[in-house]
Formats: structure tokens, sequence, C-alpha cells
């Protein structure tokens, strides 16, 4: 395939919610949460009960890949934040790195110059987060190409017609 | 692009169905969102025109059960098959673990199949993907329809390799599962390999 795997490991994963939970009360937020440009949801917190956030991780990365395009037709390298202004609720979308996508949902309670703030900070301490998961699972990549199994190594056919019998 | 999250142990996939427009690959998914469990499946997300033609993606998540401990989650999407919506249909490829190529079986649109087969290719390509290695079934749709293309021809056109073919009526669900099927299985023993 053209590119890794994306793997999330147990210790990146409860610091990326520690930034998540950290921004959603200092921006007074509804809900913050974190998608890869792919379209699959990596972490979130807040108000997310009622929420349906599959989709809204699917739909969020149709809206930045749709918006990334009109860039490049224009001859911007990038739109690195997209903002929807709603009667209760707002939307704030801006990129991490070049692969994830950060999203607050926030309404009257907060404002936007306070997002934008916060986004930053939070942003950085993303980045510094996804740089260790590259290492990561780079190392984990060449220690499985010396010879450690990976855990999926084991996958039977059976394995696979079971997952279609229920 | 598998996604695997060891925090809550799931694998996440996506597959894409690709072809040309009216071939029938939102009726596949129609189907399975369907046919499937409440449970085991999220919202159908169809982004359309007025007249229900794609314009943008379907989008289906659907949980598989689990292997080995991880909960298996396919993300299934459907590209707009109509010519000039090309821009939309790069987007889609990104990530993709997975492409089913929905066909459609009336000798007036072979010609749309090749096309699109073609265009599969290349914006595969363009996102550093090889259709020759990696999961890739193709389904023969709307067998049920009157001025048919035998099989052996469409085989003929359109097959690229040794992937799987299903003939199929989406329409009725005649094939669908087993394309999926066919695809999931392919996905998975790449993850085995270590999809790189």
């Amino acid at each position: 395939m053209g590119y890794s795997n994306i793997v999330l490991y147990e210790e990146e994963y409860h610091q990326i919610r520690n930034v998540l939970t950290r921004l959603n009360q200092e921006a007074n937020a509804r809900v913050v949460f974190l998608v890869d440009k792919n379209g699959q949801q990596i972490a979130a917190c807040g108000e997310i009960e009622n929420l349906d956030t599959t989709s809204l991780a699917s739909l969020t990365a149709g809206n930045v890949a749709a918006t990334d395009g009109l860039a490049k037709l224009i001859g911007e390298k990038e739109f690195s934040i997209l903002f929807h202004e709603g009667e209760k609720d707002n939307i704030h979308i801006s990129l991490v790195g070049k692969r994830v996508i950060l999203v607050i949902i926030f309404d009257e309670r907060s404002s936007l110059g306070l997002v934008r703030l916060r986004v930053k900070r939070a942003s950085i301490e993303l980045e510094r987060i996804f740089e260790a998961i590259v290492k990561k699972v780079e190392m984990e990549r060449q220690s499985q190409e010396n010879g450690a199994a990976s855990p999926f190594a084991e996958i039977t056919d059976e394995d696979i017609d079971n997952l279609f019998s229920s | 692009m598998t996604f695997i999250n060891y925090a809550s142990r799931e694998i996440n996939c996506k597959i894409v169905y690709y072809g040309p427009g009216l071939g029938g690959k939102t009726t596949n998914i129609q189907y399975i969102y369907d046919t499937t469990n409440t449970e085991s499946k999220g919202k159908l997300i169809s982004l359309a025109t007025e007249t229900d033609r794609t314009l943008f993606f379907d989008f289906l998540p659907l949980d598989l059960g689990t292997i080995r401990g991880f909960k298996t989650r396919f993300h299934l999407y459907t590209v707009p098959g109509q010519v000039f919506y090309d821009a939309s249909r790069k987007l889609i490829l990104k990530g993709v673990d997975g492409v089913v190529f929905v066909a459609d079986s009336q000798e007036e649109r072979m010609d749309a199949n090749i096309e699109s087969i073609y265009n599969l290719r290349l914006n595969l390509k363009e996102n550093g993907f090889e259709i020759t290695s990696m999961p890739y079934v193709l389904q023969f749709n709307k067998r049920d329809l009157p001025n048919l293309v035998s099989v052996e021809d469409m085989e003929k056109e359109l097959r690229l390799k040794d992937e799987p073919a299903f003939e199929a009526v989406a329409i009725k669900g005649i094939g669908v599962m087993e394309t999926l099927k066919a695809v999931a299985k392919q996905v998975i023993m790449e993850l085995k390999r270590g999809g790189k």
C-alpha cells in the first residue's frame, strides 16, 4: 500500500485525551474532537452523548478535503482554518500538522477569538504527540521486519469468516 | 490506510465503491444498510443532488464484530460516478484500503465501464496506490436486465488481475454481501501481512 497504517497506542491516546479535555474546558467549548484526514475519528470529548461522532468525522474529513481541493485550484497551499457559523452552534476546524483535523463545536458561551487562541496552543502540543506516534510506529515496523510478530499475524481464514457469520 | 487503535481496541478500514454513473454503487451500500442489524451499523450518509445522484459521497460505518480482540469497523464510501465529478472522486480515494468496482452489465454501458476503470487506476496512482497490489474486487451488476454483455466478455474487458469477480443484482441484494465479504477479506489479509 502507498502509506503505512495509522496506529494509536494507549499512552499517546491518553495524552491526546488530556490535551482535548483541557482545550474543551479552556475554550468553553461544547465538543472537541480529533479526526484523521481520511475520516477516522481519533478521540472526542465534551457533550458527545447525543452526537453521531462517526458521521461527524467522515463529513469533516470530506469538508477539509474539498476545501483543500479548492485551495489548490486557486494556487494556495491550504486553508488551514475553516469556520462555520450557525444560529446557536459554531464549528471551528483546523489542521494539525499535515495529518489530523481538530474540530471544536462551541456556542454563545465562548467566542471565535477565544477558540482560536486556545486552539493555537493545543495544536502545538498535539503536533508533538503525533510526531512521537510516527516515530513509534516506524520503530515498531522495523522491529516487525526484524522478526517480531504483529498481533495480527495470527489471523486465520476462520477468523475472517466468523466476522460475517453473525 | 488502516487505523489501528490499541486504546479502544479498534481496527478501522476504508472501502470505496467505484464505477460509472448509475451503475449501482449507492444501491450496494443501501442494501447493506437495509439488511444489517441496527447495532452493527451507523447512519447512512448520502450527499446527493435533488434527483438522488451522488454529489460527493455516500458513507456507511459498519461493525463486523471482533477479530483477535479488536473491534473491526469498515467505513464504506461510494464515489460520484458521473464523469465531471472527478475532483471529488480523487479526494474520496485518499487513504483507501480496498476498492470495489461496480460495473454496469448493459451493453450500452461498456464504454462507460472501461472509461471508469481507467479513471480509477489513474486516481489511485495520484493517491500513491497501485491497483495491482491492493485489495480489489470486481462486481458485474444488473444481471437481471436485458441487453447484457456476457460474463466472459466483461472479464476480458475489465479484469485487471486475478481479482474476485461477482455477478450481482444489487437492487435485490444478489451478490452484494459476497462482494463486500471478498474485499473485506483481502483488506484483513493485508493487515495480517503488515500492510505496508
